[in-house]
């Protein structure tokens, strides 16, 4: 790229400035002379979009930042102050609070693209873990942001997790007493939490998006058909399934942006609280903490491994799993080692498996929003398995496997938990039981078992040389 | 100090099986009712109601008169008149800019009814518009309950019937199909089908009170949701003039 | 990428369209933003305007209230007070009350109030904001034999005469302003709002 600049030689304040500082070179670098593949389809709105979202809830943060007073007597007050007396705070604060969840939205569905077309896959690797950390830091972001207006969901919600952490054998009450800063959840919490959510955490975001975007510039974007563009250049060493990021990706780019604002602005305008999901009605009275709310599910975003929690009896054991099931996103570069990236060219098999995570995901997601019974703890618990079935599954598929292997491992695996089944056998609960059985087992046998008799459906298929259109 | 870990871990068991330590769903279907926070005429008898038979007990303390004044429609003095009967410690009557806090100290409201009347300004997004409107419209005489009235939405309620003399008394019956049902024995000065509309009127005045900008929030949008189309459009016949040169 | 066939105009048209559209739709939520930064209903309410009930200021006296975190200064003065105004024009920055952010229409006479016997001003130097000192008596020592009564802020030296008008070749530039006030009866003044309402 210094012959870029070293063309760009010129008068005026571009060039003074790019004399001094690589103004022209990081344009062109990042934007104008950055090729993406020409392919990208739907599934590659959601990072512009994840970046909108980081603006939109920096600006609005800031504001509310403005008139939020982080004190416990007072920040249930000033929640309603800015809802009420603040010009416009209201809009300020529904975006703020929409902007969360839609934050989640959008990294979920940018987290999928990457499972869908095997984008951390090598060279992406890196720009997977950051990506997952980014997620990592946007929970703990999104777990501290929720404390502050100190209703009853903000603070028992708080209660609960932080919590967890006095599950940790030996050291786990001093460690929760040392994090609430008190000996229950209080005024000492909200500030620590005031002061993670509006300056430590987003600064770490931060730094954590721009390394993201560094080493997605240096090793180049993924496509749906998982085709390097880089492996075929024309004469000029222009990819020639590339297109310059500007303007072609800005004005499309531009277009997701319309769409996302429409949706986002039609619930911060008809239906901030959606219906519950996004404002509990509960956070409307102020945190007592003396009298805990009927039911304490977390935010949506968080029941799905919240569920993953409640799955394990064991409360240390559960927060283990709870743990692992964020923790093995990091490495999921070296579970797939399949070297066909994009699922269009991938087997039945491994199409069904991924589809089955999306179901599972959801599943588990509404289960904890639940309030716990036979069925719905049966179902968790079954689900949860699945979760992590999708792992092995997606390292069983890594490449074609013997009818030996396959079965073997089918039979272990079943084996393991119908031997846990066999231990907690409730008689009353019989039927519920062998009818959940059946729902790993079908997963396990038709992903596995099924692929040895009809070879076609655990074969991947070639990967063409070039993108298609 | 060390907290005690049977303590630390029963909390961290809460978080495995949400318990219930209130007061479960009402046991009653809820009645809907339909409220209009447009309905200026509504809104303003709703608040009449409202500031002569609540806020002796209850405070609106996140809410200012002069907001609700202005926003239904009424004149400072109107303000002053129908609904600012607190004073300040100089015994004056309070600014119409204050804050709808109330006399009654909660010392005070624990002592008459056991539990301090809670702040009704979130109200009915705490509770729903369903759930308000058939509570207001279910007390019933209970000599058993020290107040002399229960309530099937919310069973043991520390609350008198502050509308009787509008609805009057009611008892509960047999229904005949096994169920109970709410009969009015001494009827108030209002009828059935009166006291409903007071109600909804009142419940509508609760729903505004919670979210003041409601209304406004829904027009706004609309103008925001017709810019963003023509912006989308924009947008989208842009896209497809640049991508004629993507082949 | 083949450049054949593009239409430039369209393109430049589309162009232009979608950032005036874009641009309008950033300044229309720039401005809840700008606007959120406004002084509050809570500080409105706090701002509100104050009765002031002058029947119990003696003759000479002069009593302090608060608006808007500001004093604010109300003097019944007598007639020999008054009869010294006109004398010392010479000696004043803006005798006539020609700056005409300094006080409201009403108060722009030789007393700069509505009812001569009865001042009121906003209690702050106009050089930077310090609170003069009330200084009454007539030909007070370090203040001269010719001081007809007034104001004296300590901060700079600024004097202000018995209408709150500021003297020349001194820190204060501007006189005393005359904050918005009107009579509701005879005895009670509202300040903070003229009488046809508002503040500006």
């Amino acid at each position: 790229m210094a012959g870029n600049t070293a063309d760009k030689i010129q008068g005026g304040v571009l060039g003074w400035v790019d004399a001094r500082f690589p103004l022209s070179q990081l344009w062109n670098e990042h934007l104008a002379h950055y090729y993406a593949p020409k392919n990208f389809n739907f599934w590659y709105y959601f990072g512009s979009l994840a970046l909108l979202v980081l603006v939109i809830q920096i600006v609005t943060g800031i504001f509310l930042t403005m008139f939020f007073k982080p004190d416990a007597e007072l920040a249930f007050a000033s929640v309603e102050y800015i809802m009420r007396d603040v010009e416009w705070g209201w809009l300020i604060r529904y975006m703020h609070s929409t902007g969360a969840s839609f934050f989640f939205v959008v990294v979920y569905l940018h987290m999928f693209r990457a499972l869908l077309y095997g984008s951390y896959k090598k060279p992406r690797e890196l720009i997977w873990i950051f990506g997952v950390l980014i997620y990592v830091v946007l929970m703990a972001e999104a777990f501290a942001g929720y404390l502050l207006p100190w209703g009853q969901m903000s603070y028992w919600g708080a209660q609960v997790i932080v919590n967890l952490f006095a599950t940790i054998p030996y050291i786990g009450p001093e460690l929760v007493t040392w994090i609430r800063g008190d000996f229950l959840l209080s005024d000492a919490t909200l500030t620590r939490f005031f002061a993670l959510h509006v300056i430590a955490l987003p600064l770490v975001l931060l730094l954590l998006i721009v390394a993201h975007i560094i080493a997605l510039h240096e090793v180049g974007s993924n496509n749906p058909d998982g085709v390097e563009i880089k492996a075929n250049k024309d004469e000029n060493g222009v990819p020639l399934d590339g297109i310059r990021f500007h303007p072609y990706y800005t004005v499309k780019d531009l277009v997701g942006v319309g769409v996302f604002l429409i949706a986002f602005f039609a619930v911060v305008f008809f239906a901030p609280e959606m219906g519950g999901l996004f404002l509990k009605p509960a956070n409307m009275i102020p945190a007592n903490p003396l009298v805990t709310p009927d039911l304490i599910p977390p935010v949506w975003y968080f029941t799905s491994f919240y569920s993953v929690l409640r799955a394990v009896p064991d409360p240390f054991l559960g927060v283990i799993a709870m743990g692992s099931a964020v923790v093995i996103l990091f490495f999921l570069p070296w579970i797939d080692r399949n070297p066909v990236k994009s699922t269009r060219y991938r087997s039945f098999a491994h199409k069904l498996n991924l589809a089955v995570f999306v179901v599972t995901f959801v599943v588990l997601g509404y289960l904890g929003l639940q309030q716990v019974t036979a069925f719905y703890s049966e179902m968790t618990l079954r689900f949860s398995v699945m979760y992590f079935l999708f792992f092995w599954l997606l390292w069983f598929h890594s490449r074609e496997r013997s009818a030996v292997f396959s079965l073997a491992s089918f039979v272990v695996l079943v084996g393991v938990y119908s031997l846990y089944d066999v231990t907690r056998f409730d008689p009353a609960n019989a039927l519920l039981l062998y009818t959940a059985w059946l729902l790993p087992t079908a997963y396990l046998f038709v992903t596995m078992v099924v692929p040895v008799f009809a070879r076609n459906l655990g074969r991947d298929r070639p990967v063409p040389e070039r993108v298609t259109a | 100090m060390k907290p005690p870990l049977i303590a630390i871990l029963a909390l961290a068991l809460l978080a495995l099986g949400p318990v219930s330590l209130q007061a479960a769903a009402p046991s009653v279907p809820l009645d809907r009712v339909q409220v209009d926070v447009t309905n200026q005429a509504s809104l303003q008898r709703g608040a009449q109601l409202y500031f002569n038979y609540c806020m002796g007990c209850h405070s609106a303390q996140y809410m200012r008169y002069n907001r609700v004044g202005r926003d239904l429609g009424l004149t400072e003095n109107q303000v002053i008149d129908s609904m600012i009967f607190t004073t300040d410690e100089d015994g004056e009557l309070v600014n119409p800019g204050s804050l709808i806090t109330n006399a009654m100290t909660s010392a005070y409201g624990e002592e008459a009814f056991g539990v301090e009347p809670p702040d009704l300004t979130l109200v009915a997004r705490v509770r729903g518009e369903d759930w308000l409107y058939t509570f207001l419209r279910s007390f019933y005489l209970d000599e058993s309950r020290p107040l002399g009235v229960n309530n099937p939405v919310f069973e043991n309620v520390g609350m008198p019937h502050p509308l009787w003399e509008l609805q009057g008394w009611q008892e509960k019956r047999a229904d005949g199909n096994g169920g109970v049902r709410l009969q009015v024995v001494e009827p108030g000065s209002m009828s059935g089908p009166e006291y409903d509309r007071a109600i909804r009127d009142l419940v509508t005045f609760l729903s505004y009170l919670a979210e003041p900008i409601q209304a406004d929030r829904q027009r706004i949008g609309i103008i925001v949701m017709l810019f963003l189309l023509v912006f989308l459009v924009l947008a989208y016949l842009l896209k497809k003039e640049y991508w004629k040169d993507v082949h | 990428m083949a450049n054949e066939g593009v239409d430039r105009r369209r393109r430049r048209f589309l162009v232009a369209a979608t950032t005036v559209v874009g641009g309008a739709g950033v300044a229309a939520l720039a401005t809840p933003f700008v606007a959120s930064l406004q002084p509050s209903a809570r500080a409105q309410a706090a701002g509100a305007p104050v009765e002031v009930n002058v029947s119990q200021i003696e003759p000479g006296q002069r009593i302090s209230v608060g608006w808007r975190g500001r004093p604010i200064w109300v003097v019944r003065r007598t007639p020999e007070m008054l009869d010294l105004l006109p004398g010392i024009r010479e000696r004043l920055r803006d005798p006539d009350s020609e700056v005409i952010t300094q006080q409201p229409e009403y108060a722009r006479n030789q007393y700069r109030s509505i009812n001569p016997e009865i001042l009121v001003l906003i209690g702050l130097c106009t050089h930077l904001g310090c609170s003069p000192a009330f200084r009454p008596e007539v030909g007070a020592g370090e203040l001269g034999a010719d001081w007809p009564g007034g104001w004296l802020c300590g901060c700079h030296g600024s004097r202000f005469d018995m209408a709150g008008r500021t003297y020349r070749n001194q820190p204060a530039a501007l006189n005393l302003e005359v904050p918005p006030h009107h009579y509701l009866s005879d005895n009670v003044i509202l300040v903070g709002e003229h009488a046809e309402g508002g503040t500006a």
